[in-house]
């Protein structure tokens, strides 16, 4: 489905490409011992490299390397053998060097590819430029005093990487499919929690558009810093028809930064001073260039988790899942586990059917995680066999999901103290089939007659007067033998 | 008279400590008082009376117990003040450190602290180590204690003036440096000592302001070639906590002086005859051949085609790295700050206000050299430069062991002097800078005495990691030259 503006010259293509900051999950600091914990109270966690202080020279973490480089390989990308962490300068309060450590010309990862789903069913496959390892600068604050500013060096220097796209993306839903599935496989891999609403991931957007047909792309904006995936989308497509807009009416798109406003719905130019810099790049001569060699990188491959697609490929040629089911279960790690935990013992399409519909269902209406679940893995397989062995019939079982919801109660339990079994003493629903047909005898003689749907009401009744444990099946036949053998 | 105690040379003070002939407090007191009655030479920023009586009477304690001796233990050293000293005031001879004390001691110091080092105060030098002079300094130039032929101020050098002349002027027995482009070989030429820059990566940078940190080397100051060693052994040693610092064992230097240079293949490499260089400079460089001939030594002419090229390269190279490390001192965390209307003004003000014009002149030109559509032209041609003049190095080290050269163009000039023309300034190091850009081991040892009577020095350069090699060549130049002119003030005089 072609995202498309209309405007009065004609239909216009939008040309997206994103840069994600995504903190590295690590106990330590890119180049400091320091802890990155987050929620931390001001300058907590800030070592003497991290306030820059006289003298002080920076030691690269290797365990922020493994993880950049598990992450290029969970993009399909190729890792670099040799990269360089550079300087880029600047003067900032809570810049303390003056230079942001990072990699410019020689990056870690290369070339690479992410496959997103989109809401039609269809994939298209976003290629990445190349993803590199970063500082993190403090933060300032401000609005704490009229005058005075203040600055939290707590962040300064952690570890980010920055993933580049290729100008790919044609769609604000593109881009928005773009960053779940990012986030998805960070999360797969371990190296960033995904964590927006922390500032853990953020994206700085470029646009631009083009008429449909046009070669060649036009002037792109930048809009920077957007924090999450409905803002990314609607920065899209603000920037987008503000841009049509411009060229609509003879102006020129500038390329310049530019900042979201949710609030006013338009994106404004940051000021000249706020991002005018010639960051005068060079290598840091306090790092010797990033080498790494084969038995890293194999060993980082070997240890890769299965990720999304490949796990989604499994569930639909292994188990028999629909593209829509398999794609809704393998979207994090936490679903995918759950449902693979159910469907250990189980009908996959079952297990597929309670997980993505009751389950789901249940936790999208609450606003709660997977991982919030008061229903456990195994409370929902052993509820699956309680059906399974007849114990307790669907309905039931639909009543039980509820109770444990309420309870995280063992399923086991709550049909024992409830006393739901289901009964399958003959004998005892032979007695009330045959109460009810007694009490009944006009209803019998139109079944006698041929009246099949009559059947119907008195299943209705013995399930009634059983409060629901008779085992249906049970109970038609002992009503067809009755009433018409 | 000169009090025997401030003439005493490490080798010496140790043997006499050892023997009982003297306590490390005694040797302290010396040292302290001799330090104090020449406040006019103007060497330290700041003595610390307390921390060396305290280290001291340590060092003598350990001795009465019969404790594991270090190398230095007892004997006085003083440390240029761009080593962080904890709890003690750090300023690199800058406004812009006003008030900083580090919380943290450098690995360099800290290593002579473990060796026993006795710390008596820390030395003035130019601003950020930048200059040939000690004329940049924020707290004054240091004199040399040699004067000129009609008794005027002489300058010791730069960068590390102050620990030359509190060697040369038998303040202490040792001192530590830092020599980027020569700021530790030329002021112990200008004043008679022998200084040491080691291979990059021998010694830790982690806790010395930095200037230009692909350059930047910790080495000694000593009266003697075997002195220079001892406190080179102390100093040295792999630093997880520089990534440039080289995993290796530090080899017994000390040893290796003893060594002679017999069979030794030293090569004189012909492009460092420099036009307007002053004959009796030439004629010692000479004279240094012949002793090392006379030693057994093969003398052979060798070639480093791209000599000429390194000094303008190292005044892009140096001033580019230092105008990103300077970026830190921007008064927001430490040191000076002037107030201003906006953080850009307060930048403004105290960067100012904080650096001296020298360092503003590097800020500038470092900042000009990595701009934007000149980044290709200056500083990927210096990297390129460097790469030769490193080649030309590694050719020569095929046919010869060690490199013999003049240390500086010229001896100590008179305070105040080249002071309106960089250039000349910069023309000090021309001699040193080489061995930095390629980041071999270098030394200065006193050879001589020009015809005012001042010292000049000749230069030793050996293959990455040679030290030995070095410092054997500089025993026997030592040996040789027989230098035992004394300068003018002498420390520790009734």
């Amino acid at each position: 489905m072609t995202y498309l503006i209309h405007g009065d010259t004609g239909d216009w293509e939008v040309v997206i490409g994103l840069e994600v900051h995504a903190q590295v999950s690590s106990q330590a600091k890119l180049f400091s011992g320091s802890p990155t914990a987050f929620g931390a109270g001001p300058n907590s966690q800030v070592s003497l490299v991290d306030a820059a202080m006289p003298g002080m020279l920076p030691v690269i973490n290797g365990y922020c390397v493994e993880q950049a480089v598990k992450t290029g390989l969970g993009l399909n990308a190729r890792i670099n053998k040799v990269s360089v962490f550079e300087r880029k300068n600047y003067f900032y309060a809570d810049l303390p060097q003056g230079y942001q450590i990072s990699q410019y010309q020689h990056p870690v990862v290369g070339e690479g590819v992410v496959t997103v789903d989109l809401a039609d069913g269809t994939t298209r496959d976003i290629g990445i430029e190349r993803l590199h390892m970063e500082q993190d600068a403090g933060k300032s604050m401000h609005d704490q005093d009229p005058k005075r500013s203040f600055i939290d060096l707590n962040r300064a220097g952690v570890c980010l990487m920055e993933i580049v796209t290729k100008p790919d993306i044609r769609s604000p839903e593109e881009a928005g499919a773009f960053v779940r599935k990012l986030r998805s496989i960070l999360r797969y891999l371990g190296t960033c929690d995904g964590n927006m609403e922390q500032g853990s991931m953020r994206a700085d957007v470029n646009v631009s558009v083009r008429l449909v047909g046009e070669e060649g792309y036009r002037t792109r904006a930048e809009v920077k810093n957007v924090n999450s995936v409905r803002f990314i989308m609607q920065a899209i497509e603000i920037e987008a028809r503000r841009q049509v807009e411009v060229h609509e009416s003879g102006g020129e798109v500038v390329q310049e930064t530019r900042l979201m406003d949710p609030v006013k719905g338009e994106t404004r130019p940051m000021r000249v001073k706020e991002f005018a810099h010639d960051y005068r790049y060079f290598p840091d001569p306090d790092l010797l260039p990033l080498e790494l060699d084969d038995a890293f990188i194999e060993g980082i491959r070997a240890s890769l988790p299965e990720l999304p697609d490949a796990k989604k490929a499994r569930f639909m040629a292994d188990m028999g899942l629909s593209a829509k089911d398999a794609t809704t279960l393998v979207a994090d790690r936490e679903s995918a586990e759950y449902f693979e935990a159910v469907a250990a013992r189980h009908d996959a399409k079952k297990a597929a059917n309670w997980v993505t519909n009751d389950l789901f269902g249940a936790l999208n209406k609450a606003g709660l995680a997977i991982a919030d679940s008061p229903i456990l893995a195994d409370h929902l397989s052993k509820l699956l066999t309680l059906m399974d062995d007849g114990t307790i019939s669907g309905k039931i079982a639909k009543d039980v999901f509820e109770i444990m919801w309420e309870t995280s109660d063992d399923p086991e339990k709550i049909v024992a103290d409830k006393g739901l079994k289901q009964i399958t003493d003959t004998g005892a629903i032979e007695v009330a089939v045959d109460e009810i047909i007694a009490a009944n005898p006009g209803q019998a003689d139109a079944v006698r007659g041929g009246n099949d749907k009559a059947i119907g009401w008195f299943v209705g009744q013995v399930m009634k007067a059983t409060q629901g444990k008779a085992n249906p099946q049970q109970v038609n036949q002992l009503l067809k033998a009755k009433l018409k053998g | 008279m000169m009090s025997d105690l401030n003439s005493l040379t490490i080798a010496e003070a140790a043997a006499a400590l050892d023997k009982g002939g003297c306590s490390a407090a005694e040797l302290a007191d010396a040292s302290l008082a001799a330090a104090e009655a020449a406040s006019g030479l103007n060497a330290f920023i700041t003595l610390t009376p307390d921390i060396a009586r305290e280290r001291a009477a340590a060092s003598d304690a350990r001795r009465a117990k019969g404790a594991a001796m270090g190398p230095l233990d007892g004997v006085p050293v003083a440390i240029k003040d761009l080593f962080c000293t904890e709890g003690v005031p750090t300023t690199a001879a800058s406004h812009i450190l006003d008030g900083f004390v580090p919380p943290y001691e450098s690995t360099v110091t800290r290593n002579l602290i473990d060796a026993g080092a006795v710390m008596i105060g820390k030395t003035n030098l130019d601003e950020f180590a930048m200059g040939s002079s000690n004329m940049t300094s924020y707290h004054g130039p240091v004199k040399n204690p040699w004067t000129g032929p009609g008794g005027e101020d002489l300058v010791p050098g730069g960068s590390s003036g102050g620990s030359a002349t509190a060697v040369a002027a038998r303040l202490c027995p040792a001192s530590i440096g830092t020599d980027t482009g020569g700021s530790i070989r030329q002021p112990a030429s200008l004043c008679g000592i022998v200084g040491l820059k080691p291979t990059y990566g021998r010694c830790s940078r982690w806790g010395i302001v930095a200037f230009a940190s692909s350059l930047d080397q910790a080495g000694p100051f000593a009266r003697t070639v075997e002195d220079a060693a001892i406190l080179l052994g102390a100093m040295a040693g792999h630093d997880p906590k520089d990534s440039t610092s080289a995993p290796r064992e530090v080899p017994d230097f000390r040893a290796a002086v003893t060594g002679g240079v017999k069979g030794l293949k030293v090569g004189i490499p012909r492009e460092y005859t420099m036009d307007g260089m002053p004959a009796e400079i030439q004629a010692l460089w000479d004279q240094g051949a012949q002793w090392l001939k006379g030693q057994g030594a093969e003398i052979r002419e060798v070639s480093l085609p791209h000599t000429k090229y390194a000094l303008p390269a190292y005044y892009i190279v140096a001033p580019a790295e230092a105008s990103s490390n300077l970026a830190r001192y921007d008064g927001v965390r430490y040191g000076l700050r002037v107030d201003g209307e906006t953080l850009d003004d307060m930048y403004a003000n105290t960067r100012g206000q904080g650096f001296g014009a020298e360092v503003r002149r590097r800020v500038l030109i470092g900042t000009y050299v990595l701009s934007a559509g000149y980044y290709d032209a200056y500083y990927v041609k210096a990297q390129k430069v460097r790469t030769r003049i490193l080649e030309d190095f590694t050719r020569a080290f095929a046919d010869v062991d060690v490199l013999l050269t003049p240390t500086a163009p010229n001896a100590a000039f008179p305070v105040g002097a080249k002071m309106d023309d960089p250039i000349a300034m910069y023309l000090n190091d021309v001699f040193t800078v080489p061995a930095n850009l390629a980041g071999l081991p270098g030394i200065s040892v006193p050879a001589g005495l020009d015809t005012d009577g001042l010292p000049l020095g000749l230069q030793l350069v050996g293959r990455p990691f040679d030290e030995e090699t070095v410092l054997r060549a500089a025993q026997a130049i030592e040996t040789a030259a027989g230098f035992a002119a004394l300068p003018k003030y002498l420390g520790g005089q009734a």
